[in-house]
Formats: structure tokens, C-alpha cells, sequence
């Protein structure tokens, strides 16, 4: 690996910018932000280590929700975190965008969590350039109570675009790339909130989208969906991997089947067995993760 | 069995049926006091104000009551007839009888003329003190409510908070007339009594933002930080809008307190009689160091004053009725404005 320049870090332009090899295009400043929506804007190519979580120890006050995991999540890939309820895989994925930061008395107690080689805990992190890089889908999908197009272009213009005419045109590829684009098309004034629930979350991945991370972070998020919002989120998680790199939590064992490259499986804070999704459903190495997965227990 | 039933479900008379009619009785009849005790007090403020405010003639409103300055009424007998007339109006009608220079007349102070210098004040009053106690209530709100982390300070902000809210009205015109028109040196005036009510409310109001802030999903906080927003940006852009109907709506409850009280600005920004309009400043500084005539107060004043008779009691249901009147119309434009922006932001 390339010595890890400082992508995350809330240093000004004077950092060593083009000297990795694989970050061409580096948000480093605001003012470099449009590039990230030229082609080709990827940083990763698919198969490198995007994120490699190491020992990592976390903790809600005193008790201990994740003990020692250690995971390498590559880059244009889907992943699935699946597990038991409580066994940690929420409050994982919300290490890896740090929001678990808005929660008092949370910490990292040992371990790193690098992007790009970057320790995204070290002090010097900005965190809203990493939340920038690294977006996130919840299971409560929750568009904010603003037209259509203002909550897709709402990350946009927080980093400072208001050309309306690019706008329009991100408006409109997010919500293509989300596949909603041919239902709201007409009513794109219309609240966010007056849409159904498989549309909302529709809504949630496209504005996720609008600002071009490189991550996306999915919790649970077809939880609250009927099987036809469901399998429209599926076919847009198949649309989306070539260009994101896509954590997903799930408790659908077929979605996970379905849906990703690899699986980590969960269990009590601990990671049990991380492998490609094909070995994890038909030769789990693990015999927890048998039961888990053939439906015995969790 | 005792006695026959027609069926299998017949009703019986029994302890639980009884008990259960005497209870809905007993709350029906609850409410209908509580009805019956608002129709008395807002019935005899529109019948005997009515008569103040309306008049038989076209154009049924009494306009001078509106746009005039309060008068002394005079009562005399002139040649035969009876009169009475406000001070203006009686110095005129000497002015073409002189004969009528001598005349006995018994008066009465503000029974006469109208009430305009009051309704100004107290539309100024209100503005004024409800936008500083908005202004310090949601910033208060906002800090305590997404910044401060639970400790034991914050516990004693919230304690001081709750017990401002139980100090009689009386103290904080107290404090008002130490602190700003004494200690300041503001004297009685505007300024004065702006601060003395938005200290007033600003318990209720910061209590009211901060219910409204929590009510805001976490959601939208969430989803706002995790597009790269920053803490200040998600509360400007995506919390405080959508508490804003909240906020609004328990400020109306507010609106009302700061228009009636008396206790508050009596000492601080009152004036029992105020010869200027409050725009009639020389420069636009003493604006606010100006004192007000205000509604409430000026019901104390013509209340308290001796004797009371059927002219003084005109004055005083008129002043109550027009004091609802501005109170309706300052609450129903906060509430027209809380519907539109609750109609822009629905969840
Ligand atoms: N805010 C919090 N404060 C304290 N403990 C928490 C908090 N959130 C989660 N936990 C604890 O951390 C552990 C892991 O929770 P987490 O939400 O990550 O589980 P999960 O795998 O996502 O479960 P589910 O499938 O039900 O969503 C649980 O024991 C939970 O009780
Ligand atoms: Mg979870």
C-alpha cells in the first residue's frame, strides 16, 4: 500500500495530494468537490481493501458491543453483515461513517478503522468530509419533510452547488440510479413524505447517491418494505455495485444470499465467520453460522 | 333464576351499571361547569362591552373609541337638558354658550373619548417582548436541547427553569422596575417592560421549543449528518423549521399572558396617561424609552378609581372587550402563520 495520504483529514490543500496511487480524483477541499462528479470519480478499484477494520474494541459507556473484529470490506462489492439481534452489526456500520459519535459516552477502545489506509478515529479527521465519502441508508427510511428535489439536492448544496442546471441533472441521474425517476418525475415539488414507504427508502438511496460517496452504508433497509419495494431495492443494490462500494445489514437470509459477495456473520459483538457469500450459505466453516443461516437459531 | 329475561343478553340493573352512569354524569357535568363558567365571563364582557363598542346607527362601530384618546366625561344640565360630553367637546360647547362657563358639572376621568393610546401600547408591548422571549427562548431551547450533554448544571438550569415559571407576576415587575428602569436607568418605558414580560414567558417558551425540538424525529438529524451536514447546519436546515409550528403554537398560550398582565409593566413600562402617541418622538432613540398606556392597565386604572358607576363601567367592559379582541387577532395571525409553515413542513 501507498503511504496513506491524508484524504479525511481536515488539513487545507497544502497536503501531499496526488502522491497515491490510487486516489486520483481526492476531495481534499470544497474546491475540489465538483470533480467527484466527473466520470470516473472512483477512487478504488473493485477487489482492493476499501476498508480494513483491525482489533477493533467498542463500547456503549461500560459494556462492551464489539469485541476484537477484524475485516477487510473491498471495494465495488456488496457485503452483508447478518447475525442475531443485538449481536453488533448496527452499531458497527455506525462506526464506519462515525455516528456513533452522537451517542454520549461511546468510544473505541482499541483497534482502527482505516479508509484508504486512513484511520478514520484519528484526531485530525474531519468527520463530515468521511460522512461526505461514506453515506448512509437507514432502516426508518426517513426523507426529510421537503419536496423531492430539495432532499436530493439538500447534500449538494450543503458543499456549495446551487448551479441550478447541474442540480436538475443530478436530481434526475440520482433518481434514475435510484430507480424512481419514472414515478416522480412529474411531482418532483411534491414532499418526500407523500410518498410510500418502498419509495421513501427509494428516495433516501438516491439522495445517499446524489453526493457521489464512495461507501454506502444500508441498515436493515428493507425492513419495513413489502416483497415488491424489497425486490425493487434488491435489483437497485445490482444497479448500484459496480459504482459503490455497499455495506448491507440484513436479517433476510435470502436477501444476503441474493444480494451480496461476501458475508460477515455476527454473534454477540463477535465476528464468527467472514467469507464469500456462496461458502457462507453452502459450506459454513463455522458450525454457529450453520445454525444461523439454515434458520436453527437467532 | 329470579327474574324472567327475554333473552340471553337481557340487561339488569346492578352496582357496576349504576356507578358507571353516576361516573359519566359526574365528568359530563364537570364540563359543562367549566363551559358555563367561560360563557358567564366572556358573556358579560360582550354584553356590557358591546354597548361601548357598537352603536345602533351606521356605521355600528364605535369608531371614536377606537381612535381616540381617552377623556373625562362631563355631565351637566344646561338650559333644561341634560348633557354629557367629553372634555374636548365640552370646552367647545362653553366656547359657543358662554353662558354655559359657570355651569355645575360632575365628571368622571377616562369615561369619555377612546382607548386608542392603549391598544397601541399594548400591540407594542406584546411584539416587542414576545420576539426578544422567542429570540432567547429557542436559542436557550436549542442549546439545551441539542448541545448540552445531561450533567448536573444543565439539571440546574432546568430546576431554575421550572421555578421561574411559579414566580408571581408582581415579582417580575419588581425586579423589572430594580433592575431596568433603576439600575439601567431606562425609567419607565418600553424597554423596560419588553424585558420584564419576555422574562415573564421565557419559561414557558423555552419549555414549549424545547418539547418542539424533541418532537423532531431523530431521523431527520441523522440523516442530515450523514450527508456531511454539520451540527449547526442539520439544526438550522432540518430541525428548527420543522419545530417551528410547535414553538408558535405554544407561544400563542404566551401572547395572551404578556397582553393581560398587569403586575409586570406597572412599575416598568406603564403610563396611566400618555399625552403622545408613541411615534411622536423627537428622535427615533426615545422611541424606546418612552412609556406606554396599555389595555389591562388601564382597565386597573379606571377600575380603581372612585366613584364607579355606570359611566366608568362602560369604559372598563369596552377597554376588556376590545383587550379580547386584540388578543384574538394577535393569536389568530400566529396561528395562520404556524399553519403555513406547518403545511410547508408535514411529517
Ligand atoms: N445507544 C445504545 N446505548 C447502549 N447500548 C446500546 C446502544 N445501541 C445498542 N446498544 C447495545 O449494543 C449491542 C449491539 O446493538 P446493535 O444495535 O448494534 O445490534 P444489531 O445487531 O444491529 O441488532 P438488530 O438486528 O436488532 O438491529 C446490543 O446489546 C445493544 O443493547
Ligand atoms: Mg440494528
Amino acid at each position: 500500500m501507498v503511504n496513506a495520504a491524508p484524504i479525511l483529514m481536515d488539513t487545507p490543500s497544502s497536503a501531499p495530494a496526488k502522491s497515491s496511487a490510487y486516489k486520483p480524483t481526492v476531495r481534499l477541499s470544497p474546491a475540489s468537490l465538483p470533480s467527484a462528479h466527473a466520470p470516473g470519480a472512483a477512487a478504488a478499484p473493485m477487489g482492493e481493501t476499501l476498508v480494513d477494520i483491525s482489533h477493533l474494541d467498542f463500547f456503549y459507556n461500560t459494556s462492551q458491543a464489539l469485541h476484537d473484529i477484524n475485516l477487510k470490506i473491498e471495494a465495488k462489492n456488496v457485503t452483508a453483515f447478518i447475525g442475531p439481534s443485538g449481536c453488533g452489526k448496527s452499531t458497527l456500520l455506525r462506526c464506519l461513517n462515525r455516528m456513533n459519535d452522537l451517542i454520549d459516552g461511546t468510544r473505541v477502545a482499541r483497534g482502527t478503522i482505516k479508509i484508504h489506509g486512513v484511520d478514520i478515529y484519528q484526531p485530525d479527521v474531519d468527520v463530515i468530509e468521511l460522512r461526505k465519502r461514506v453515506g448512509m441508508v437507514f432502516q426508518k427510511s426517513n426523507p426529510f419533510p421537503k419536496s423531492i428535489y430539495e432532499n436530493i439536492t439538500f447534500g449538494l448544496r450543503l458543499q456549495g452547488m446551487n448551479d441550478p442546471a447541474k442540480l436538475d441533472e443530478i436530481v434526475e441521474k440520482s433518481l434514475r440510479g435510484a430507480a424512481l425517476w419514472d414515478e416522480v418525475k412529474d411531482r418532483l415539488g411534491a414532499s418526500g413524505m407523500g410518498l410510500s414507504g418502498g419509495q421513501q427508502q427509494r428516495l433516501c438511496i438516491a439522495r445517499a447517491i446524489a453526493v457521489e460517496p464512495e461507501v454506502i452504508l444500508m441498515d436493515e433497509p428493507c425492513s419495513a418494505l413489502d416483497p415488491v419495494a424489497t425486490a425493487k431495492v434488491e435489483e437497485l443494490i445490482q444497479e448500484l455495485r459496480s459504482r459503490f462500494t455497499i455495506i448491507i445489514v440484513t436479517h433476510n437470509m435470502q436477501q444476503a444470499a441474493r444480494c451480496s459477495d461476501k458475508t460477515a456473520f455476527f454473534y454477540l459483538g463477535k465476528l464468527i465467520e467472514f467469507a464469500d457469500t456462496r461458502d457462507i450459505f453452502t459450506k459454513p466453516a463455522n458450525a454457529q453460522t450453520e445454525a444461523y443461516v439454515s434458520g436453527r437459531f437467532g | 333464576m329470579s327474574a324472567p329475561t327475554a333473552h340471553l343478553f337481557q340487561s339488569q340493573p346492578n352496582a357496576a351499571r349504576r356507578s358507571e352512569r353516576a361516573t359519566f354524569w359526574l365528568f359530563r357535568s364537570a364540563t359543562y361547569l367549566v363551559l358555563a363558567c367561560g360563557l358567564a365571563v366572556f358573556g358579560t364582557i360582550f354584553f356590557k362591552g358591546a354597548g361601548t363598542v357598537f352603536k345602533a346607527e351606521a356605521p355600528f362601530i364605535n369608531t371614536t373609541f377606537f381612535t381616540d384618546a381617552p377623556e373625562s366625561l362631563y355631565l351637566f344640565e344646561f338650559e333644561g337638558k341634560k348633557y354629557e360630553m367629553g372634555d374636548r367637546e365640552f370646552r367647545a360647547f362653553k366656547e359657543k354658550h358662554p353662558a354655559a362657563a359657570t355651569v355645575k358639572s360632575e365628571s368622571y376621568v377616562y369615561s369619555a373619548g377612546g382607548i386608542f393610546p392603549c391598544i397601541v401600547g399594548t400591540v407594542l408591548l406584546v411584539v416587542g417582548s414576545m420576539t426578544i422571549a422567542l429570540v432567547l427562548g429557542v436559542c436557550a431551547a436549542i442549546y439545551l436541547n441539542e448541545y448540552a450533554r445531561d450533567g448536573l448544571f444543565i439539571r440546574f438550569v432546568r430546576l431554575a427553569i421550572l421555578n421561574l415559571a411559579g414566580v408571581p407576576s408582581i415579582v417580575f415587575g419588581l425586579f423589572g422596575f430594580g433592575m431596568f428602569v433603576i439600575y439601567f436607568g431606562w425609567n419607565v418605558s418600553l424597554l423596560a417592560g419588553w424585558f420584564t414580560l419576555a422574562f415573564m414567558v421565557l419559561p414557558v417558551v423555552i419549555t414549549a421549543s424545547e418539547e418542539s425540538l424533541k418532537a423532531v424525529p431523530k431521523g431527520f438529524r441523522e440523516g442530515s449528518l450523514a450527508l456531511g451536514a454539520t451540527k449547526w447546519q442539520t439544526i438550522r436546515l432540518n430541525v428548527v423549521p420543522y419545530a417551528l409550528p410547535g414553538i408558535l403554537t405554544s407561544s400563542i398560550l404566551g401572547i395572551a399572558r404578556v397582553a393581560g398582565e398587569t403586575a409586570p409593566i406597572m412599575f416598568t413600562a406603564a403610563y396611566v396617561v400618555g399625552d403622545k402617541l408613541p411615534w411622536d418622538v423627537a428622535k427615533a432613540g426615545d422611541f424606546f424609552f418612552q412609556g406606554v398606556m396599555a389595555l389591562p392597565y388601564h382597565i386597573y386604572v379606571v377600575s380603581s378609581k372612585i366613584p364607579q358607576n355606570e359611566y366608568t363601567e362602560r369604559v372598563q367592559y369596552g377597554t376588556a372587550f376590545v383587550f379580547l379582541l386584540v388578543v384574538a387577532f394577535i393569536a389568530a395571525s400566529s396561528i395562520i402563520l404556524r399553519n403555513k409553515l406547518r403545511s410547508r413542513y408535514k411529517w
